[in-house]
């Protein structure tokens, strides 16, 4: 006789509650593939946990984002943030797009180069460069996006002994109207120290001032502080012209336009309330359109966007390792990946799907990872269906910053997989292995393993 | 392990403990669990029943089955 | 639509918690019956399992459960596509502030599948709402008390330097403490965050005369109705449990200039704080009826019927005077059901 399907027993307590925030049902559907391609497989073939990348997705996204300010203004340029997601082969899928390269420190500005990404269409961004990654800078004309006084300082003295004339931009802060206000990077346009250092760059005869930059802030869900973070810089532009007698040939408006990722503490999901890239294209746009610049002095516009470019084309599979019930009855999920390689949990409330099918029957549930620390927590409350060992999850929209941020911590990096348009399988990162993570160690001979 | 003997149980699932005034939904496993609980049944018999009728190893059925008194004991339908 | 056929639509409903925090809901099904006759089909549909309007067959003759605003648009979407297979919905309406963004979003689509609406815009929506108030009222020359917006524990301590004490603490999308000491800021800074998320909002007090206004905007700059209630009665929790129609041409004339500038589409609340000098001070705007709706079905204008009117694309008309000294007193009942009635709703999610 044939033996009856199995399933494993269940009860829910029915709660009466009232309205809050959370709320307890929940319309989960199972992941099997991505991009055609099955999770199963993926895992078989790469190991468990690995990250998948969509090269279609990534190209999806980039040419919405190009075509929403394109059409709308006649000079745009990308410039593809390294820090959001730099391993060589995404990097590439961006350069072959169109994007230029803005990096934030020597590491990356060399990771550039590495590209083929020429020097003059590099932006070297952030607070720490250091005097011999700026001589490379200048040497190769890139565009230098002076943070502070002791950088411009710095500039105008190796200006004396280069032979390019140093092409560089200042980066302006200013209060939007949004929280938290990032004063700390560049120079505050309220208290004037913006245009002092202008007026320094352009009277000391000695640098290029080519463009002016801001970043007014991350997962930004207001479009009315980038109305007003490119009134400003054209303000200082139109100043530059009248006072200066000096033309501004590029405004950069930096990045900051959230993905549908959900963050912790906000009440809607993601998908359904941050604004679209129409909606950022559509403000900055028109407030430089409408500023009153002639049309062959407009501007061009340069964006820096990272996350909204890669968040959602990034997948994490992982593996329950095992299910256990917490003092106070809650259930709980340990997974194969842990908080060192999935860092936006911190502030996402990341989606986890089931890669197979399962029970109707969900329970609310903690997940962690395996790493033995405390912190180590995915989702801090979920309503799943009930996973057993062995399942395969799919965490999603995990393109960005994770595969920067993460850390070699307890567990080793997995490998990162790349699916291409075809729906092609390339290994882009293989799995770290303890040589690897070793090799820049040194054994004091005194210390060392007696045979 | 002793369920309860006032629980009420309904074909579809639910139970209700008419001491505490606590409701509870479970699936159609759970519903056959409880029910052969409540009628006696020692737990090896419920074991070799479920292994007898339905496609699971004896690992997985032992895990759950640690499992579901615990849920039963969170639940409060254990006989003290 | 012929006014005939009104008296056999098929409307549904949310805010069936009829609580001692109110949603509208039923109000708001009273008001139709009113409006149109018993013969009406009503919907009901609610987020949680004790509702009392889902065992109130009389009054609901189905409810369904939704999911949560939190599960997005999508699934809102799917469940409501399911419900209209089954009743044939004519048209929908709303009555939570935290569900509303979700609704006005799919509103289109709701339309295309049959199911009419009457819902302000996102950007309606988002002008009057607790952190745009202040700035919506000076833009237009509207009275709002001072506020902050509250990201930490330091800001409730500015706020407080500056509104003094007492002040008040509001939630993102709910609740609202008058609170006398810096702990009970404190306290009630961390509740409602945890509760409705960040940031919450310090508001200056106003000592006076509270008033509320229902009105019903019909989305071209002027209101179908305007209905002013005094509360005679205030629970703890500040809801009106007593009230009377109260007219005045100042709140006429405040709710019509709302209306002029926001082209206000909907129903909607206004909380007004008169104080000594007469100025009118608005606290709060609610996009949606308040509780107490049924009120203005007494004092001659029925809002809820009005909007099912324009909802199916008919014009309509001001209704101009209302009575004033109609009173309502909200009264409590112990409907009784069975356990079977609240395993049914909480697991198959219809009843």
């Amino acid at each position: 006789m044939e033996k009856l399907t199995y399933e494993k027993p269940y009860i829910k307590k029915l709660h009466a509650g009232v309205m809050n925030k959370f709320g307890t049902r929940t319309g989960i559907q199972p992941v099997k593939q991505i991009d055609g391609v099955s999770v199963k497989k993926l895992i078989e073939g790469y190991g468990s946990p690995v990250f998948v990348l969509s090269e279609k997705q990534i190209r999806k996204n980039y040419r919405s984002a190009y075509r929403a300010f394109s059409t709308r203004y006649p000079k745009v340029q990308f410039a593809w943030s390294y820090k959001t997601n730099y391993l060589n082969a995404v990097c590439q899928i961006f350069h072959q797009e169109g994007s230029w390269a803005e990096v934030v420190s020597g590491s990356e500005y060399q990771k550039a180069l590495g590209n083929g990404v020429p020097g003059n269409k590099i932006i070297f961004n952030g607070p720490g460069k250091s005097k011999e990654e700026l001589k490379i800078a200048v040497d190769n004309n890139s565009l230098i996006h002076i943070d502070h006084f002791e950088e411009l300082n710095q500039l105008l003295t190796l200006s004396k002994e280069l032979v390019n004339k140093p092409r560089v931009a200042i980066r302006v802060n200013m209060d939007t109207g949004v929280y938290p206000s990032w004063d700390r990077f560049g120079f505050n346009y309220e208290n004037n120290e913006a245009w002092t250092a202008l007026e320094k760059i352009v009277t000391s005869g000695k640098l290029q001032l080519v463009g002016l930059h801001c970043h007014i802030g991350t997962y930004m869900l207001s479009t009315a502080a980038y109305g007003i973070a490119a009134n400003t810089l054209c303000d200082l532009a139109m100043r530059c012209n009248t006072l200066l007698n000096h033309k501004i040939e590029y405004l950069d408006m930096g990045g900051g336009f959230p993905s549908t990722n959900t963050l912790k503490g906000a009440y809607l999901p993601g998908a359904d309330t941050v604004p679209t890239v129409d909606d950022f294209a559509e403000i900055i746009t028109s407030t430089l359109l409408n500023f009153g610049f002639a049309q062959e002095d407009l501007p061009l516009l340069i964006l820096e966007s990272g996350r909204v470019l890669i968040d959602d084309a990034g997948y994490l599979l992982g593996t329950v390792i095992a299910n256990k019930r917490l003092n106070n009855g809650k259930r709980a999920t340990i997974m194969d990946f842990g908080v060192n390689i999935l860092f936006t949990s911190f502030w996402y409330e990341h989606q986890i799907s089931p890669a197979q099918d399962f029970n109707p029957h969900n329970e609310n549930m903690i997940i962690y990872g395996p790493l033995c620390m405390n912190i180590d927590v995915i989702r801090e409350s979920i309503n799943l269906p009930l996973l057993n060992t062995g399942d395969h999850v799919v965490v999603h929209k995990v393109g960005a910053y994770n595969m920067t941020q993460w850390m070699q911590f307890i567990t080793l990096r997995p490998a990162v997989v790349l699916i291409d348009e075809q729906q092609r399988t390339h290994l882009i990162r293989t799995n770290e292995t303890l040589h690897y993570t070793e090799e820049p160690e040194v054994m004091p001979a005194h210390l060392r393993p007696s045979k | 392990m002793k369920i309860k003997s006032d629980i009420a149980t309904s074909e579809n699932g639910f139970i209700f403990n008419p001491a505490t005034g606590d409701s509870f939904s479970g699936n159609a496993m759970a519903a056959q669990w409880l029910l052969a609980m409540k009628n006696g049944k020692p737990e090896e018999d419920i074991k070799k029943d479920i292994l007898e009728k339905y496609n699971v190893s004896v690992e997985q059925l032992e895990r759950d089955w640690d499992d579901w008194i615990v849920q039963l004991k969170e639940a409060n339908l254990l006989e003290n | 639509m012929m006014p005939e056929n009104y008296s056999t639509l098929c409307i549904a409903v949310t805010g069936l918690n009829a609580n001692d925090n109110p949603g509208p809901g039923m109000a708001v099904i009273r008001s139709l019956k009113a409006g149109f006759g018993d013969r009406i089909k009503i919907i009901g549909l609610s987020y949680e399992s004790l509702e009392p309007g889902i065992y109130m067959h009389e009054h609901v003759k189905k409810t369904y459960l939704i999911p949560y605003p939190t599960e997005g648009t999508k699934a809102l979407l799917d469940r409501l596509s399911y419900i209209h297979q089954q009743e044939n919905l004519d048209v929908i309406i709303p009555n939570f502030d935290s569900e509303l963004f979700n609704f006005i979003k799919i509103a289109p689509q709701l339309q295309q599948m049959g199911i009419s609406s009457f819902l302000p815009s996102h950007h309606q929506l988002t002008l009057r709402d607790k952190l745009h108030l202040k700035e919506f009222g000076s833009k237009y020359g509207f009275y709002v008390p001072a506020d902050h917006q509250l990201f930490t524990a330091d800001d409730v301590k500015k706020a407080a330097d500056e509104f003094n004490f007492p002040m008040v603490i509001k939630g993102k999308f709910y609740e609202a403490y008058v609170v006398y000491t810096m702990d009970q800021a404190l306290k009630s800074f961390h509740q409602l965050n945890a509760s409705w998320g960040g940031p919450v909002i310090a508001q200056q007090y106003i000592k006076g005369t509270e008033i509320n206004i229902a009105g019903m905007g019909n989305g071209k700059g002027s209101n179908i109705s305007v209905v002013a209630m005094r509360k005679l009665y205030i629970t703890d929790k500040g809801k009106a449990w007593a009230g009377v129609t109260i007219k005045d041409p100042e709140f006429i004339k405040l709710a019509d200039n709302f209306a002029l500038v926001t082209n206000w589409k909907g129903g909607y609340e206004m909380e007004i704080m008169k104080n000594e000098e007469g100025n009118l001070y608005i606290l709060e705007i609610n996009p949606r009826f308040p509780a107490w709706i049924y009120l203005t079905v007494a004092a001659g204008h029925n809002q809820p019927a009005a909007l099912v009117k324009m909802a199916l694309g008919e014009e309509a008309t001001p209704y101009g005077d209302y009575e004033a000294g109609k009173l309502f007193i909200r009264y409590s009942w112990d409907h009784i059901a069975d356990i079977k009635d609240f395993q049914q709703i909480s697991v198959f999610g219809e009843f």
